[in-house]
């Protein structure tokens, strides 16, 4: 029987790792990412973990801890946003590379600069070439459940990679919703025990972690991660087969609303799709043949999946909550529109909005906008710009 | 344990021959002297920066180290090392792991004093049960001998150049080892390559014994860097020691106590006499230079004598 | 500590055998590496004027002063690079150092 809560996202993420149990949690406070290790730290001083909670003195020894505790044998979990992150970021790729499957949890924040406190996916954006597994949630709830599918993830033998559970700082870190938990007998045996082959703690076969790779091996060993991440969707597939049978809640690569018949959808990650389903709704109403796609995966990408679901549709917008600064779109527009080149799927137009960068409010007037503009060109077929900007003051 | 160096040698080698660094490098002399301090049943696993030992010891498919040993970036050596500990805390709690396994990071002056500072802070001032050891060669020898804040005043280095116009680098070195003893840490020492390694071996010994932080800081001469006759390892060390530019000594729970006091206290020219990097000092006309650097080492030395009591 | 046999990956290997995130096993396997051939010098153990003070032993970078049960055997030539810090050392000039020819 599943226990009825609301909780923040923040403390819901918390209550997954006090379920979990993890061996070392070693966190830096970030806003919006702080409650996090302070919830924790709670439930350490309680006694109702075993975890051994090291308050680091930065982001960066925050990681290096995590990885010197899985190295060592231990499950090790931390939480940041933004600049932690970004503070982070060699030892992402040391952290991936070394095949650890250490667990964070992203409260996405704008990157610095200027310095803005507020929700935007510039963070987890910036590091989505470092290796890491990442999944997205839309709410509370598909926070708490990401977390808990993360170290079945994570750590299974094909995969041994890092994973990030990314959520948006303070629109549902902070904000309190309605939940459903799952036993802490239930979670124990769902996410089970850590079990590596080599151990820096293994007293009857040391193993030496983190060589000099020079050029006859360096390229082996990423080809290795490559194929690994290439590995982890079928995992995460299955894992959440399983996780459904467990609690009902069935998640896949990405959240189809909507989508059967329609002419034009538009592309999301995270609480954004809760304003776009609304407007969807709305103009379902209306007779207008509108649907979003919200993806939970983007690393790995999965460039089939999508590929085949947009092949139907007559014109797609993809709304980036971070920008590239490439001159030319946003990070999700070009993994998306890569994907369909790839497949040879040339038919639906495909556009590009940056949204709420900063923390700019995002209203159903401003989803009606892509919509609007969906629609015209699916009509007339002429697209007039692809790189965008929505919401921002002309 | 009272050191016996025939006893010392039955003890297996912790670090094997095979690695990569220099002819006559002083830092695997270091390792394998502390390493000598840990029990033969005892397991260690050992962490390192990014420097001359870890790249050289660590080449895959090789590693030098018997121990199971760790390496993952140039500055947070102490905090890898004390994520380890945490780790082994977490499961030993948890009844998955017996016995006792002691943790020693070794960090070069680069990776300790300038880039590492704030890692190895953090995990001494945490109280983790750990050791770090730092091999103070003076500079950041693994890139090309460039300054560090060890590096002595003066100095030839390719980023403090002996030039015509700056004579070598201007500022006087860091002292990381009083730094590290006002942390108030159990176990604080200061030692180098000495006569049969007593000093050293019996410093690592408490260092890893002594349960919470320790830090040993290890005059690790350069061949390379500082230009001195290869073969001369010990004897430049012991000049080292013999004018007080490196003295010995111990902090235990904030007690001072120096561990050899030279009798007859010799001028640090003769220590730096032996090196290429401060041939410059030589010269006619640079003197002064020279009486800079006697001044401060006595300064820094009548100071060492009076918190140890002995003023 | 291991006590296993030595092992090491053949230079060769391909992607699929390497070991996964740069992992070594085999403790302590540099051992099989050799560096004996950096030498341009050499040093010669002289057993007659040796007096086992072992003072040679700590201070060898390459652990290449051998020793067993307390005392000297010989000198590891499969990895000495023949820096001369052990010749210096002696107390009773017991190691020659000379050219390697």
């Amino acid at each position: 029987m599943a226990i009825r809560e609301r909780l923040s996202g923040n403390e819901a993420t918390a209550i997954a790792m006090r379920q979990i149990n993890p061996d070392v949690v070693a966190a830096f406070p970030i806003t919006p990412s702080t409650e996090v290790p302070q919830y924790f730290s709670t439930f350490v001083a309680n006694g109702a973990v075993d975890t051994e909670f090291v308050a680091v003195e930065s982001e960066h020894s925050a990681m290096s801890a995590c990885i010197g505790a899985q190295a060592a044998g231990g499950r090790a979990m931390t939480a940041t946003s933004a600049n932690g992150l970004a503070l982070m970021w060699e030892l992402l790729y040391i952290a991936a590379s070394s095949r650890l499957p250490i667990v964070m949890a992203a409260i996405n924040r704008a990157l610095s600069g200027p310095i803005n406190i507020h929700n935007d996916h510039s963070d987890t954006m910036g590091a989505r070439d470092s290796g890491w597994i990442q999944l997205y949630s839309e709410t509370n709830q598909e926070a708490y459940d990401n977390m808990l599918m993360a170290h079945r993830i994570a750590e299974n033998p094909d995969v041994m990679l890092p994973l990030m559970v990314c959520q948006d700082g303070f629109i549902t870190s902070h904000a309190i919703e309605n939940i459903e938990l799952l036993e802490d007998d239930k979670v124990k045996a769902f996410v089970g025990d850590y079990k590596p082959e080599h151990y820096l703690l293994n007293k009857e076969n040391p193993i030496a972690v983190g060589p000099l790779d020079l050029q006859f091996h360096y390229f082996e060993h990423k080809k290795q991660q490559a194929e690994a991440m290439k590995n982890a969707k079928k995992v995460i597939l299955e894992v959440s087969e399983e996780f459904y049978k467990l609690t009902g809640r069935k998640y896949g690569l990405f959240e189809e609303y909507k989508t059967d018949d329609a002419d034009v959808v538009i592309v999301l990650l995270n609480s954004t799709a809760g304003t776009a389903k609304y407007v969807a709704d709305q103009y379902r109403a209306q007779g207008k043949k509108v649907g979003v796609i919200k993806p939970r995966v983007y690393r790995p990408f999965p460039v089939d999946e999508i590929a085949e679901a947009l092949s139907k549709f007559k014109a797609v917008a993809v709304l980036d909550k971070a920008d590239s600064f490439n001159a030319a779109g946003g990070p999700l527009f070009t993994d998306v529109t890569s994907a369909l080149y790839a497949k040879g799927v040339f038919d639906p137009k495909v556009i590009n909005y940056i949204y709420g960068l900063g923390g700019r409010d995002v209203k159903a007037d401003d989803i009606e906008v892509v919509y609007n503009k969906l629609l015209e060109i699916a009509e007339t077929g002429k697209v007039d710009s692809v790189y965008n900007y929505l919401g921002v003051r002309e | 344990m009272a050191y016996n160096l025939k006893e010392a040698a039955k003890k297996p080698d912790r670090l094997t021959g095979g690695h990569r660094m220099c002819a006559g490098c002083g830092a695997p002399v270091v390792v394998r002297n502390v390493l000598k301090a840990l029990k033969p049943e005892d397991h260690a696993v050992i962490g390192s920066a990014t420097g001359c030992l870890e790249v050289s010891t660590f080449i895959y498919p090789y590693t030098a180290w018997k121990d199971s040993f760790i390496h993952n970036a140039f500055e947070n050596a102490a905090a890898t090392v004390s994520g380890a500990e945490a780790a082994y805390k977490a499961l030993k709690r948890k009844g998955k792991l017996d016995g006792d396994t002691k943790f020693i990071t070794f960090g070069g002056d680069g990776g300790t004093y300038d880039i590492g500072l704030q890692s190895l802070s953090g995990a001494m001032e945490r109280g983790h049960d750990m050791v770090y050891v730092c091999y103070d060669n003076g500079a950041y020898m693994n890139t090309g001998i460039q300054r560090s804040s060890a590096t002595p005043k003066y100095a030839d280095t390719t980023t403090s150049p002996a030039g015509k116009v700056i004579p070598g680098k201007m500022q006087s070195r860091k002292d990381l080892t009083e730094v590290m003893a006002n942390h108030h840490l159990p176990y604080v020492a200061q030692t180098a390559l000495i006569g049969n390694m007593k000093d050293l071996y019996e410093k690592s010994e408490k260092a890893i014994y002594t349960p919470g932080p320790a830090f040993l800081n290890v005059l690790a001469p350069c061949p390379r860097g500082w230009r001195y006759n290869t073969p001369d390892l010990m004897e430049v060390s012991k000049m080292a020691v013999e004018t007080c530019f490196w003295p010995l000594y111990e902090v235990v729970d904030g007690k001072y106590n120096i561990t050899y006091k030279p009798k007859n206290k010799l001028p640090v020219r003769e220590f730096l006499k032996m090196q290429g990097r401060f041939k410059h000092l030589f010269k006619a006309g640079n003197e002064h230079m020279l009486e800079e650097i006697q001044q401060e080492v006595d300064r820094r030395w009548e100071a060492l004598l009076k918190l140890a009591g002995e003023a | 500590m291991s006590k296993k046999e030595l092992k090491t990956i053949k230079p060769d290997v391909n992607w699929k055998e390497i070991t996964p995130g740069g992992v070594i096993d085999s403790s302590g396997n540099a051992h099989l590496f050799k560096t004996g051939d950096w030498r341009s010098m050499k040093p010669i153990w002289n057993t007659e004027k040796c007096k086992q003070c072992l003072l040679c032993h700590p201070v060898c970078p390459d652990s290449s002063i051998l020793v067993e049960d307390g005392k000297m055997t010989g000198i590891d030539y499969d990895h000495c690079k023949g820096c001369g810090v052990c010749a210096k050392v002696c107390p009773f000039k017991a190691i020659d150092f000379v050219e390697e020819v």
